[in-house]
């Protein structure tokens, strides 16, 4: 089936399988942690942020392929983005899985993360694909208490 | 438990009672394994709700009119039915609440408020649902008492000699699940009621996994409360009941205020209403009780044994099959198992088994069901679970592990 596909792409099993950046970066000065209180997924993202620039990041965590996929190639697109950079692109990411705005659109500026443009016929994944992301929004703004997807 | 073939019962024409698996999802036929979660309505509890809107819509215990007077004799025929349907010995017995977290929730409240005292214990155990660890957890801030846990083996038994350790002179209640909606574990109630009660100690039990589909007798069992959820059992969703022995109702104070729980109000001195009306406050979930007394007809025309025995060889054939399928690991190994079997397929997250499974036309469920200290003492964070109601078949496993071939296929695992 080819939605199946769509979301399974080679390339989310294989972030999914071997995340990258999945480690607490060796100095980090933010951080947050997020939870998907309906099916258990738990992130804790870290940011090591100069003035308003993303230097390094990383996250820990256990999740579905979704998940630590999309919270994998976060952190390889984000590096060295300022925070605004990174608001707009999150703001970006979520239409495109929400599948608010049209598909061609919605994907551009995002890189490889355009592989998760799938997700949108999944509603009740979206959740997955976002929480690095509303994670890492919470960890920039100074957030200390558990982000939900709830 | 050896499987024995039910002669008498047919889950292929028993499914033609069920309406919601008429349809096709994503393309294909439903197989609905997630009746732990919520099962299906027959065609005639669905009348019987939509009867009593047609043919007898009015309050009950209130009105001097014809319509009033139907719903009530309605009404009051579906507590004697659940009343037979659980073996109780009076009608009395039976309080209709929403469902098991409800009735929990009024148990914890009228009996732990007139029973406990700080420094007091409520015993539970490792398998329990939420439903049955947060009403004690709150009633345990708020008095100042302690919630005990009996611990289970890697099996997902109840280890007895931890349990006979906990209950002891502070022990005020035992809450136990009859059956676990994580692992399917059938709980020896009999055994740990008679254990409790030499101590001196009352037992509730959460009977919502239980109820559909085993013989449940409460009188056999010698149980003080027994709490079950209408929608697990082919009823309506927003109906269930407590079964709680006279001498505990007569006992205990009212859990909600309001109309329908009392004789007489003044500013003064309000006098309750006899049981079970003293725990029914309010206008209740009529049509949902006449409903719930259709599912339990329904039940017993398709014959509780036969079902039960449809069930049971269903579950273990599953288990069977799934724990000879390569990549497949089950999860817990319970001694006497009813009507859940939970697994993992080895390198792929429960999540994306059930949404590959999903498009398979498979339903069933994945995450930590409601059992978060459950699957932190296994070491998980979720797993899959396919539950099992009467309209399943083989069929519906040849899909499941059908289904399970394409997740591994797209898994490449």
């Amino acid at each position: 089936m080819s939605e199946l596909r769509d979301l399974y792409q080679e390339l989310v099993l294989d972030h999914g399988q071997r995340p990258r950046n999945f480690r607490r970066p060796a100095r980090w000065s933010r951080h947050a942690e997020g939870l998907n209180p309906l099916c258990g997924d738990r992130i804790i993202v870290f940011v090591d942020l100069d003035a308003e620039r993303i230097v390094d990041l990383g996250f820990e965590g256990s999740g579905c392929a979704i998940c630590k996929a999309s919270a994998s190639l976060m952190t390889l697109h984000l590096k060295g983005h300022t925070r605004a950079e990174a608001d707009r692109q999150f703001a970006r990411f979520r239409r495109m899985v929400t599948g608010d705005g049209p598909p061609a659109e919605s994907s551009a500026g995002l890189g490889k993360l355009a592989v998760f443009a799938g997700v949108r016929e999944f509603p009740v994944r979206v959740k997955c694909a976002t929480l690095a992301w509303h994670t890492l929004e919470a960890a920039l703004a100074g957030r200390e208490e558990v982000v939900s997807t709830e | 438990m050896t499987p024995r073939v039910a002669p008498h019962f047919d889950a292929r024409s028993a499914r033609r009672d069920f309406p919601v698996l008429a349809q096709r999802v994503h393309g294909r036929p439903l197989t609905y394994l997630d009746s732990a979660a919520t099962s299906l309505a027959p065609w005639p509890v669905i009348e019987a709700v939509r009867r009593f809107d047609v043919e007898q819509r009015s309050n009950i215990h209130r009105g001097l009119h014809q319509l009033s007077e139907r719903a009530t004799a309605a009404y009051e025929e579906a507590r004697v039915k659940v009343q037979r349907f659980l073996g109780a010995g009076d009608a009395r017995e039976i309080v209709f609440v929403r469902g098991t977290t409800e009735a929990i929730n009024l148990v914890a409240h009228s009996f732990g408020h007139a029973r406990l005292q700080a420094g007091d214990e409520i015993v539970v155990t490792e398998l329990e649902h939420h439903s049955n660890i947060v009403p004690w957890q709150l009633l345990c801030e708020r008095l100042g008492a302690r919630l005990r846990v009996a611990p289970i083996d890697d099996a997902g038994d109840l280890r007895w000699d931890e349990l006979e350790r906990l209950i002891g002179p502070r022990t005020r209640l035992v809450a136990m699940a009859h059956v676990s909606n994580a692992l399917g574990t059938v709980n020896p109630i009999a055994r740990v009621v008679e254990l409790a009660h030499s101590r001196g100690v009352p037992v509730l039990v959460d009977g919502a996994q239980a109820a559909p589909h085993l013989l449940v007798d409460v009188r056999a069992l010698d149980c003080d409360f027994y709490a079950v959820s209408g929608h697990k059992m082919y009823g309506p969703t927003g109906i269930g009941a407590l079964y709680g022995k006279a001498e505990w109702l007569e006992a205990l104070p009212p859990f909600q205020g309001g109309g329908d729980m009392i004789l007489s109000v003044s500013f003064e001195k309000t006098v309750y209403n006899r049981i079970p009306f003293k725990f029914e406050a309010g206008t209740p979930n009529i049509a949902g009780a006449i409903g719930l007394g259709a599912a339990v007809d329904y039940l017993e025309q398709a014959g509780r044994a036969e079902v039960a025995a449809h069930e049971s060889t269903l579950v273990d054939r599953a288990a069977g099959a799934l724990g000879s399928t390569p990549g497949v690991r089950l999860v817990g190994a319970p001694g006497r198992r009813a009507c859940v079997v939970s697994f993992l397929v080895e390198g792929v997250h429960p999540h994306d088994v059930g949404t590959v499974l999903d498009r398979e036309g498979v339903a069933l469920r994945t995450g930590h069901h409601c059992a978060q200290p459950l699957h932190a003492r296994l070491g998980l964070d979720a797993t899959v679970r396919a539950s099992f109601g009467l309209y399943n078949s083989d069929e519906d496993i040849a899909r499941l592990l059908r289904g399970l071939e394409r997740v591994k296929e797209v898994f490449h695992v």
